[in-house]
């Protein structure tokens, strides 16, 4: 039986990644995600695992690329400026079709910006990040206990679609101790069999794993290949959680530590008899486009929450079609939004 | 009739795409020569550059992989930490791996990973068509340096000399494939090379002064006497840390 215990959100996911079977970690130390690159170091040898202190984030991900087409659960982390020089890494990852989790504990940008918390590298981890044609599957937590099942989530996801899965929290969220029960493993891991991964030319034809392909039209067809994937992700992964949606004249859309305070004001609002509701996107990659879509027809408007200056409000806007008004209210460098704040911006809008 | 010569096993049996004189067809024999014999074909797993050996694993009868440029030997790190009874080796070019690779060459040197480096050093970029290299002469005429290199472009780099003194670093060693001494030499450096991974001892790199006839300019024939006369006394051959015996 797992046990309920008082953890921070980086440390909740080196555990729940090491339950998920991760055997390879390598990182480089950046705020605020250090407690996260720590406790891999203590947490890896325990379990047979490796932790390596890479010398770059660029280095960190090749080594990642490494692992994992030697067979390994493999991952890495960051926040938002060493997740820009990982997009290298992560184009390689999904060019090559290799599966990896990757955690992007957002801070305040553009630049070197700050530590705090912040929700602004959306645009770069839902539209594929780095060079080429390609998605990654991306999780938006919004509490530590939802962190700790998304881990799992993320390394089977990754495996099933040889594809890079992103994990997209905050400053917040890494920093935050909540209780949690990690699920334990048990037993062996339900690991898909890797029939395709390096491992020396054993009694078998000798295998390549790249994503250079020189003749003409094969990188097409390649890409084809990548995007019926894509495909299939957005019919069979989108996750989101909704609130009051049914009867509401306002519908507001938030994720990961946003939709936590959104939810707040989303009380405060109640009391007063306005009818308000919440949609919440769980994976943001795929993006729950549907649900949004469904009720723009049938609500006065929708308000999107975003410690940024303006991202997901975009795919929103997509979704709606221009069926209802869409409204923004976010904080950016850092800046946090107060329930208050977006109490008083839904009473503006009604 | 006894067969006195045929194509290694770990090689497959398809032409090359290198231009004629190039130095990467005679280091690939070396390198399928030295598998062959050290038994390690079906336990080897190789990481190919970015440059003109980017497709050296259409090429070995071996498990391959690519890497994004200059991050090889950071590939070869995950793989061997993973994998850490199988053969890694890294065939990299002068601008892969002393240029934009130069971190991670450095660091993977330093953490004394168990992996070897094929390092070929043609003073010149290939692939993209002659710009200067980290290696190119002083006076070199390239694609980027139309009046020759001049020390504001820097000078040649040593990067064998500069992994000297890491102590992860087992055995290194600067060879040339200029003549059929050399050649043999070559393939000596290679085995040891391989033999120190396969002892577990640490970091082995082996740097091959290789000809690029196309864009030095030259014949096939004088592209190997400028080897001699220009890159060699700049890039002195021979053990430069570790020793060749037992190879």
């Amino acid at each position: 039986m797992s046990e309920k215990v008082l953890m921070c959100g980086n440390e909740v996911v080196g555990e729940a990644a090491i339950q998920a079977g991760c055997r390879f970690y390598a990182g480089y130390p950046i705020t605020p995600q250090n407690e996260l690159t720590a406790y891999m170091a203590r947490r890896m040898p325990e379990e047979g695992g490796v932790f390596i202190q890479a010398e770059s984030e660029l280095a960190a991900i090749s080594m990642v690329f490494g692992a994992s087409l030697a067979g390994a659960r493999a991952m890495t982390s960051s926040s938002s400026p060493g997740i820009s020089l990982k997009q290298e890494g992560i184009s390689y990852l999904a060019g090559n079709e290799l599966p990896a989790v990757i955690v992007n504990m957002m801070r305040g940008g553009p630049g070197l910006g700050n530590i705090a918390p912040a929700q602004s590298d959306y645009f770069q981890a839902t539209k594929g990040g780095g060079h080429g044609d390609y998605n990654l599957i991306v999780f938006g937590p919004a509490n530590v206990q939802e962190l700790a099942e998304l881990m799992g989530a993320a390394f089977d996801l990754a495996d099933r679609y040889r594809n890079p899965v992103l994990i997209l929290g905050d400053g917040i969220l890494g920093q935050m101790m909540e209780p949690v029960k990690i699920k334990k493993r048990v037993g062996k891991l339900a690991c898909p069999e890797k029939d395709w991964i390096l491992t020396g030319a054993k009694g078998r034809s000798p295998r390549i794993i790249r994503s250079l392909i020189l003749k003409e039209g094969e990188l097409e067809k390649h890409n084809r290949h990548l995007q019926d994937k894509f495909r299939v992700m957005k019919e069979k992964e989108i996750l989101y959680e909704e609130e009051g949606i049914d009867d509401a004249e306002i519908i507001l859309v938030a994720y990961g530590t946003s939709a936590r305070i959104a939810k707040a004001a989303l009380n405060q609002v109640k009391s007063e008899g306005i009818r308000a509701g919440i949609i919440r996107p769980i994976t943001l990659w795929p993006f729950p486009e549907k649900v949004i879509a469904d009720v723009s027809s049938r609500i006065n408007c929708f308000l999107v929450i975003e410690m940024s200056a303006g991202q997901m409000v975009e795919d929103v806007r997509l979704a709606v079609s221009g069926k209802c008004p869409v409204h923004f209210y976010g904080r950016t460098g850092g800046g946090v939004p107060t329930a208050e704040e977006i109490s008083r911006k839904i009473r503006e809008l009604l | 009739m006894k067969k006195v010569f045929s194509l290694p096993e770990s090689m497959k049996d398809v032409w090359t795409h290198y231009c004629p004189g190039c130095g990467h067809g005679v280091i690939h024999r070396l390198l399928g020569e030295v598998i062959d014999e050290l038994g390690i074909r079906e336990k080897t797993i190789g990481v190919a550059p970015v440059g003109c050996a980017v497709i050296a694993y259409d090429y070995f009868n071996i498990d391959m992989t690519e890497a994004a440029h200059g991050r090889t030997p950071a590939v070869a790190t995950g793989i061997k930490r993973i994998l850490p009874e199988r053969v890694v080796f890294t065939y990299q070019g002068d601008g892969d791996l002393a240029a934009i690779g130069t971190s991670e060459i450095i660091h993977a040197a330093n953490r004394g990973e168990r992996i070897t480096v094929i390092f070929v050093n043609n003073a010149v970029y290939g692939m993209t068509g002659g710009q200067m290299a980290p290696t190119t002469m002083l006076g070199q005429v390239t694609a980027t340096t139309p009046g020759g290199r001049d020390s504001s472009a820097g000078y040649p780099l040593k990067v064998s000399e500069l992994l000297a003194i890491l102590p992860g670093t087992v055995f290194l060693c600067r060879t040339a494939i200029s003549n059929p001494a050399n050649i043999r030499k070559t393939k000596l450096a290679i085995k040891k090379a391989f033999q120190v991974q396969l002892e577990n001892k640490g970091f082995s790199l082996v740097e091959i002064l290789s000809p690029c006839p196309s864009y030095w300019r030259l014949s096939p024939k004088e592209a190997k006497e400028w080897i001699e006369e220009k890159m060699i006394p700049n890039f002195p051959l021979g053990v430069i840390k570790g020793n060749l015996k037992d190879a």
